[in-house]
């Protein structure tokens, strides 16, 4: 057992079942907004995703937004993303955040900066998100950095990355985990579920390899405001699986019960993922809608949240 | 081949406002197969110029030239009766071409009539696409002979990310998946056990990051 204080891993070690969800910093340096979105996941979730510029978009930095959740009480999840740093930037905020009491990291590629506000610039991607993983691995397991030198402090970091079954080519999505687990992954928190048959699919997949025993899978969710956003995620986001009848199920009500459709369908997306055999958790993503979070897992029956001493 | 597309004129226009007299140097290698700066477009070029800068009532005398090379001293050096005779060299070759003109010939002012763009291949007639980044560390051995430094937008080691869709990269509809050409390669090759491999971090000293890079054959020099 690692032991990295993380309380995904103190849920996990105990057979417990995790929730995350996740705050996107602000576009701007007043600390309050992060502290506003905070109050509104206070006790309905065990670690907080902290995205790192997403959509290539500046951001305050996912490690700033990390300590001022961190000082409220909460357990963050630091996202690093490879597009903007080198080795040599990414290990040295790795030991930053170990060093300001962050327990967890999750490993990215991210996002083109093509889809920000900056698309003139020059992206790093030294090294990827397989190769982030096991670069963490090594320094808190082995105390090395990348370059083979020795690490006086290791980082006690528990350590994730993510997983998007619908995403092509399908068949080599679980060797793909299966490479991540190799790196060293201890939980996988996967892109939106609308598809759930195709989720079983994979789910069946990794089962198969025996990964889901290797490594936790948080099953993600993000709940539609609209039809119009529906419909968005189905044909614009690249990687996001919407089935027609999801969109069909959205335009049968009127626009006024719309949001109230779209939390229902989380809600009851939730209760079917939760029969998944080897899914050990869910993870909402409620963009920007923080202060739903909190009713959807009311109403999944995922609170009240186990208090870990 | 390297792959450059000519300037637009406005541009060319620009650059060359002040001067009257103008060698015009096109390059027979790679930009004449890549059409954009072989004899041909040195001859669509220098008319577009005389044209434009007859309208405006300034005239300019056009020297057209095409070198074999010039990347070349041997080649370069061909130019040095008459370069004398011209104010500005307006170079069609690729950025090595017109930089090896501008060490030649000191004296003058070279400036380039093309933007050079990468290493590729001739997809169709007209058609031209990158391959190769040129890092000095070649993995094609790896990876079913298709580069994912080159064919990924995110130059993965361990792709695809999650934005591949239908074959396509998430940056546009248009651009092919690097990491879908590879597995599709490798599956006809029977391969995909190599697929679960991690390729380790990259050594990116042999690239551009290492600094200029030269080579050097000592049994070649005289």
């Amino acid at each position: 057992m690692t032991n990295t204080g993380s309380n995904i891993e103190r849920i996990l070690d105990t057979g417990g079942f995790v929730v995350t969800s996740e705050c996107g910093p602000p576009r701007g340096a007043d600390a309050g907004v992060v502290r506003k979105k905070g109050e509104l996941l206070r006790g309905v979730v065990d670690a907080v995703n902290v995205t790192d510029n997403q959509t290539s978009v500046v951001r305050m930095s996912s490690l700033s937004a990390c300590v001022i959740l961190k000082e409220m009480g909460f357990d963050p999840i630091l996202q690093m993303v490879c597009r903007d740093r080198n080795r040599i930037a990414l290990q040295s905020d790795l030991l930053g955040a170990a060093a300001l009491g962050i327990n967890n990291v999750l490993c990215l590629s991210g996002d083109h900066q093509k889809f920000g506000d900056h698309p003139q610039a020059k992206n790093v991607f030294d090294i990827d998100s397989i190769q982030l993983i096991q670069a963490v691995r090594r320094m808190r397991d082995e105390g090395k950095f990348i370059g083979g030198e020795e690490i006086k402090g290791k980082p006690v970091l528990f350590i994730g990355a993510a997983a998007n079954p619908f995403a092509d080519p399908f068949e080599i999505r679980a060797p793909r985990l299966g490479k991540k687990v190799k790196a060293g992954c201890e939980f996988i928190q996967t892109q939106c579920i609308y598809n759930l048959e195709r989720f079983e699919r994979w789910m069946a997949m990794v089962r198969d390899r025996g990964l889901h025993e290797k490594c936790a899978i948080l099953a993600g969710v993000t709940p539609f405001k609209s039809v119009g956003m529906a419909k968005y995620m189905k044909n614009q986001v690249p990687g996001m699986d919407v089935p027609d009848e999801m969109i069909e199920r959205m335009k049968g009500v009127p626009k006024e019960k719309q949001t109230e459709e779209g939390i229902k369908i989380c809600v009851e997306t939730i209760q079917r993922l939760r029969e998944i055999p080897g899914v050990r958790g869910i993870h909402i993503m409620a963009i920007e809608w923080e202060d739903r979070v909190s009713e959807i897992a009311k109403a999944a029956g995922l609170l009240p949240r186990p208090q870990l001493p | 081949m390297i792959v450059a597309n000519r300037k637009p004129l406005e541009e060319i226009l620009e650059m060359i406002r002040p001067y009257k007299k103008i060698l015009l140097l096109g390059c027979n290698e790679c930009v004449t197969v890549c059409a954009a700066g072989g004899q041909r477009e040195v001859g669509v070029l220098a008319s577009e110029l005389r044209l434009s800068r007859a309208k405006d009532g300034n005239e300019i005398e056009i020297r057209e030239h095409t070198l074999e090379r010039q990347c070349d001293h041997e080649y370069i050096d061909q130019i040095r009766p008459f370069v004398g005779d011209y104010e500005i060299v307006l170079s069609m070759a690729c950025g090595a071409g017109v930089q090896y003109v501008a060490e030649t010939c000191r004296s003058k002012l070279v400036v380039p009539a093309v933007d050079t763009t990468f290493l590729g291949v001739t997809m169709e007639q007209g058609v031209w696409s990158e391959r190769c980044q040129g890092c000095g560390n070649c993995i094609l051995d790896k990876t079913g002979g298709i580069c994912p430094i080159a064919r990924c937008a995110k130059s993965l080691l361990n792709g695809p990310c999650g934005g591949s869709s239908g074959g396509k990269c998430e940056i546009d509809k248009e651009v092919d998946c690097g990491w879908q050409l590879i597995i599709d390669r490798l599956q006809e090759l029977g391969q995909m056990d190599r697929y679960e491999e991690i390729i380790p971090v990259k050594d990116w000293t042999t690239a551009r990051d290492g600094g200029p890079r030269k080579r050097m054959r000592e049994d070649l020099r005289l």
